[in-house]
């Protein structure tokens, strides 16, 4: 396998809520335009792990954090909070949409970065749309109320609301869960296509999804690093016997 | 039918009949000055001032004197009351000095009215030499308007979904910008019901205007915020306990006036909330 360029560095990244620690020694390195998937039992950090990529966990004050974690070889606690996280965007569980239009759920973003101009938000809202497949359903409804989106189209305008913002990598935190299997077939293609210009992680309960999509998989369970592999290789021959106990549906 | 049914029927008897006892004193008090007053409302009583020892004539500066003062309140209570809240609300640790700040608002909504007009009297009239004013009166309104207007402004802060905030931050908002454009929009249909809730107590209140902006009698307009005003509860104060053979139907009168101003009020703010609720999308 080629070198790859590392965007993302985790070292000896701990992470508490009050005396409760969630991950500990986690050291990891994620590739540029990689798929990541982080799978494992519920409790076991992953999703933890996402949101302090971009500092989201700060928003609970009880949220503590030791080790480093690097971006583009910075330490992310010289970036601040609003650069980073237009850098690093993510996508919720759960479709989470703003109670405006369709158009104004994607345009959001690029408002408050400073980006003016009635055409060129415009452009920047269908360019999103485009990428995250949903510009052909909604295209004449631009103006309608996103919350009367599908749960499937809602998720995909989440993803469109953050290619707006022009991030480099995306996060998703089982951005599938709450979905049908042809509106979570969609979200994937869309994570497919995505990949030429994009770094994007995957934290998901579902090992098939994982399967399908990621080419690389972090196993986490307790808040540890268990193993880490190309997935096609951790998936049939995995090194440790509680990953093949997980993904074998033993427990979890 | 058996005895938990029964049971059922007894308790949803008084239930019912503890919420009639609310509509009852409203429906009375409204029916009794109505029924009093109305015959005595009319175009003049309106528009006049009052002539031959407020006897005769009509309210007109009292009105006036009156909506000067719940705007003179307003211009105080509603910046600084909902600037505060979103202080304690988005911006404030959980500190000592918050819990102080919080209970201190808590504790000025339970201090009676007589209090804040000689607290008023002391700070703006005397110490700050405001005189007996609009400027002091208002400002008096304002501070017990306060604390009605901060509660309600907090609660509609922290009933917007977190999930908003949420998303705003995750797309490299500021905590400004989340806070000015993903937050105070859904909040402000509550701030509104509170603002007015807390204006029309204000409009209807004596004792903060006693000592400080209130006039016996004062059949002109105010010139400017350093004069003194007449207000529609201060003057059916004085017509009924301080002016002899005061005709009863001028007081009933009066008081019809207060209570559909204040109704006005609520209205206005009633349909505000029903236009913001049809654009309420979660």
């Amino acid at each position: 396998m080629v070198k790859q360029e590392t965007i993302i560095k985790t070292v000896g990244l701990n992470c508490c809520y009050g005396s409760l620690c969630v991950l500990k020694d986690v050291n990891l390195e994620i590739y540029k335009n990689e798929i990541l998937g982080i799978i494992g039992p519920a409790n076991s950090g992953k999703t933890t792990f996402l949101r302090a990529l971009n500092k989201l966990n700060y928003l609970n004050s009880s949220y503590s954090q030791k080790g480093d974690i690097y971006f583009s070889n910075e330490s992310i606690k010289n970036i601040g909070e609003n650069i980073l996280r237009r850098k690093i965007g993510i996508i919720f569980a759960l479709p989470q949409v703003l109670p405006v239009s369709i158009f104004d759920n994607v345009a959001y973003g690029p408002k408050v970065h400073g980006v003016t101009g009635k055409n060129t938000i415009s452009q920047v809202v269908e360019n999103a749309l485009k990428k995250a497949y949903l510009w052909d359903e909604v295209k004449d409804r631009l103006n309608e109320p996103a919350v009367r989106l599908s749960g499937g189209q809602q998720q995909r305008l989440c993803i469109a609301r953050t290619l707006a913002v022009e991030p480099d990598v995306i996060l998703y935190d089982e951005p599938c869960s709450g979905l049908d299997p042809i509106s979570t077939a969609k979200v994937e293609d869309a994570m497919q296509q995505l990949k030429e210009s994009y770094t994007q992680i995957l934290v998901t309960n579902n090992t098939k999804q994982a399967a399908r999509v990621t080419e690389r998989c972090v196993f986490l369970l307790m808040g540890e690093v268990i193993e880490v592999g190309e997935t096609d290789a951790l998936f049939t021959e995995p090194q440790d016997k509680r990953t093949d106990d997980y993904i074998t549906g033993r427990f979890g | 039918m058996n005895a938990a049914r029964i049971r059922q029927k007894i308790a949803f008897l008084v239930l019912a009949i503890a919420t009639l006892l609310i509509v009852i004193p409203i429906l009375l008090t409204i029916f009794y000055i109505v029924k009093n007053g109305i015959s005595a409302v009319t175009w003049t009583f309106i528009t006049q001032s009052p002539r031959n020892g407020m006897k005769e004539g009509g309210i007109f500066p009292a009105i006036v004197g009156t909506i000067v003062l719940v705007i003179g309140t307003m211009l105080f209570s509603l910046p600084v009351g909902v600037l505060s809240a979103i202080y304690l609300v988005e911006y404030a640790k959980d500190n000592f000095f918050t819990r102080l700040v919080k209970l201190s608002v808590v504790n000025l909504s339970g201090i009676p009215s007589i209090i804040y007009g000689l607290f008023g009297f002391t700070l703006f009239v005397l110490l700050m030499k405001l005189g007996t004013s609009i400027l002091a009166g208002s400002l008096t309104l304002a501070i017990m308007s306060l604390p009605v207007i901060i509660t309600a402004t907090k609660e509609a802060l922290e009933s917007v979904p977190f999930s908003f905030r949420e998303i705003s931050f995750s797309l490299g908002a500021t905590k400004w910008q989340t806070i000015r454009y993903c937050v105070l929009p859904y909040a402000i249909p509550g701030i509104l019901t509170g603002t007015v809730l807390s204006l029309s107590r204000a409009a209807g209140e004596t004792a903060p205007i006693l000592f400080t902006v209130a006039a016996f009698y004062l059949p002109r307009l105010p010139r400017s915020v350093f004069d003194q005003v007449m207000a529609l509860p201060y003057h059916l104060y004085t017509i009924s306990t301080q002016v002899p053979n005061m005709p009863m139907e001028l007081s009933f009168a009066t008081g019809f006036v207060l209570i559909a101003l204040v109704f006005i009020m609520n209205l206005v703010s009633i349909i505000l909330r029903a236009h913001y609720r049809k654009k309420k999308l979660w």
